[in-house]
């Protein structure tokens, strides 16, 4: 599993506005890629743009070149829901569906997928929930609501949901940003964890949270406010918070700006 | 405190044009600015100066008055009403010679009054229910594709215009369905007959069309609207994040509806089909008008027959005599009682989820 992502040129739409002007980076398998930038640069487009989830919003495109170990993202042939169980998406607000059990939260994607069997659905409910480091907070209660969980205990929920199908890439839109800090540390564990089996791109605000985990980083920023979101710097992480190339990123980690 | 010397001279009492609007004493202390005042020497709205007392009466206490007897009032009509009720219908009652729940026959204004609501209970359930099951799909196809498949410059004018469906007087659906409709559902079941007539519901040797079916049909029209519009109202509400979820987990948009959307729409969609079901059983002019008006129970759709509690009342209130009003009181009451004991199941099957409902919210 895990697979390598490579962007090129890739600009982003909807409707009239360039939301991003052509980004281009290539995220490596099993390594965690940590997108910063301040609010409205484009991060989470650029994301959504990888699993095609920017294309639930009408009038949504982009130009340029995605592609998934050499396959086209974009390729008119491809199924959608595909690319999507392909490149699982963790959310900013934790949101597991209100009228399932943390059970069937677990499982979701797998029975989307026509899974039937009871026997699978179990091993890949505790599996999934292992991984996620949530099985022993839950093991004992997996039938009641997945909504009444805890923060933290529902975007980890989440996080299982999404690696049950087995993706071979994880995007993560801000996945801390509504949680606190003890639970913010248990989801970064969690990422280092599952960085031995899947790719990995995280959009923060958390400088500190990308300092912490991401192997590589990419800077975004905008001029003004109107203005396409553009890849100012992408590096190994550590060259980007002790010796940044580029003065605006350098700015922006000091906090001069943003 | 002490930073506006004028102010106890101006506002000593809450100030005459506070004192006038409220109509309470402030005390010396903070009080309501009087809005005319826009002199520079307002106080502070927090206050300086002596803690003021507590206002015996004011628009709290009115309010809550005025809120609390709407309340009660609610409950004194239904206590009245059904004193009334059953003041008329015990000496009706009283009189009857046949059994009352069992008795098929209505003979209320005879002699020797005989009357029994079998008849007429079954007819109102089976037309309401047919109604249902006929509509309740129709309704949630539309609202579904008024909610997530119509692009926005169509799902708005067809929204109103199923609204507007809604705000049909029944007696136009019913002359509708005597004049108009009678006629293509005549022609179909006798089709049915002819081919199907080995299937008890639609056999019988005829005369068809003002029948159970033509009644069920038009009532389904009737009951369309409310259902659909509230089932849309929920669907809309589903949240987007929710929607995301299946979507990214790979979900095609019917998967994405069939995880998200039907689940979290649920309890609302029952409790619009409660409200449909609640019109179709109370549903008289409609009924009074499409119906064959027999007293029998029979499963038979299509031949012409049929009755129902609210369409007898229509029909025979005008010539009944004392009894026989006491007699369709009592009637009335049972399609409370009906009522009643469907909406409470609802409420039941609304109940045994709420644990995953309040978690939601």
């Amino acid at each position: 599993m895990a697979k390598r992502i490579e962007a090129s040129n890739v600009s982003s739409y909807y409707g009239s506005f360039k939301a991003i002007d052509s980004i281009s980076m290539t995220v490596e398998p099993k390594t965690i890629t940590a997108l910063i930038g301040p609010s409205g640069c484009g991060k989470s487009t650029f994301l959504r743009s990888i699993n095609r989830m920017h294309e639930v919003l009408p009038n949504a495109r982009i130009e340029g070149r995605l592609t998934i170990d050499d396959q086209n993202i974009y390729d008119p042939d491809v199924d959608v829901t595909a690319v999507r169980r392909m490149i699982g998406m963790v959310f900013q607000r934790p949101n597991p569906f209100p009228t399932m059990s943390i059970y069937e939260n677990a499982v979701a994607g797998l029975k989307l997928n026509g899974v039937k069997k009871k026997s699978l659905l179990d091993d890949a409910a505790e599996k999934s929930l292992r991984s996620a480091n949530l099985w022993d907070e839950v093991k004992d209660r997996l039938n009641r609501p997945g909504a009444g969980l805890s923060g933290g205990q529902q975007q980890r929920l989440c996080i299982a949901r999404t690696i049950a199908v087995q993706p071979q890439v994880v995007l993560m839109d801000e996945p801390c940003s509504a949680l606190d800090p003890i639970s913010t540390l248990a989801i970064e564990d969690l990422m280092f964890k599952l960085k031995d089996q899947f790719t990995i791109i995280i959009v923060t605000h958390n400088m500190q949270q990308a300092a912490r985990v991401s192997d590589k980083t990419g800077f975004f920023s905008i001029d003004k406010t109107g203005e396409p979101g553009r890849l100012i710097e992408y590096a190994d992480t550590q060259k980007i918070f002790s010796n940044p190339t580029e003065k605006k990123t350098e700015d922006y980690i000091t906090g001069r700006f943003g | 405190m002490g930073d506006y010397p004028s102010r106890s001279a101006s506002n000593a009492a809450g100030g005459p044009g506070v004192t006038a609007r409220h109509a309470r004493a402030a005390g010396d202390g903070v009080s309501p600015i009087p809005p005319d005042d826009l002199s520079g020497n307002r106080p502070p709205q927090g206050g300086g100066g002596a803690l003021p007392k507590k206002a015996r009466f004011s628009m709290e206490t009115g309010f809550r008055g005025l809120s609390t007897a709407a309340g009660a009032m609610v409950l004194v009509i239904i206590v009245a009403i059904a004193i009334f009720l059953v003041s008329k219908a015990v000496p009706a009652l009283s009189k009857n010679d046949a059994n009352f729940l069992t008795s098929k026959e209505w003979f209320p204004n005879d002699t020797q009054p005989h009357f029994g609501i079998a008849a007429l209970a079954f007819g109102t359930v089976l037309t309401s229910v047919i109604a249902l099951i006929v509509a309740v799909p129709i309704a949630l196809g539309i609202a579904l594709f008024l909610s997530h498949y119509a692009p926005k410059r169509l799902a708005t004018p067809l929204g109103f215009v199923i609204d507007l469906l809604a705000a049909v007087p029944s007696v136009v659906f019913g002359l509708w369905g005597r004049d108009v409709f009678l006629e293509p559902v005549q022609s179909f079941s006798i089709w049915l007959n002819k081919y199907f007539s080995w299937i008890p519901l639609f056999g019988g040797d005829g005369p068809f069309g003002r029948s159970v079916m033509l009644g069920s049909l038009v009532l389904a029209i009737m009951v369309l609207p409310i259902v659909t519009s509230l089932s849309r109202e929920v669907f809309q509400q589903t949240p987007g994040m929710n929607e995301e979820a299946a979507l990214a987990l790979g979900a095609t948009k019917w998967e994405m509806i069939r995880t998200a959307v039907l689940p979290y729409g649920k309890p609302g969609v029952l409790a619009a089909v409660m409200l449909g079901l609640g019109r179709a059983l109370g549903e008289t002019i409609a009924l009074a008008l499409t119906l064959g008006i027999t007293f029998t129970i029979s499963a038979n759709l299509i031949q012409s027959g049929g009755n129902s509690i609210a369409a007898n009342i229509a029909n025979t209130f005008g010539e009944a005599n004392a009894t026989g009003r006491g007699a369709l009181i009592a009637s009335g009451l049972v399609l409370f009682a009906i009522t009643l004991v469907v909406n409470m199941a609802a409420r039941a099957i609304i109940y045994r989820r709420r644990e995953f409902r309040d978690s939601a919210a």
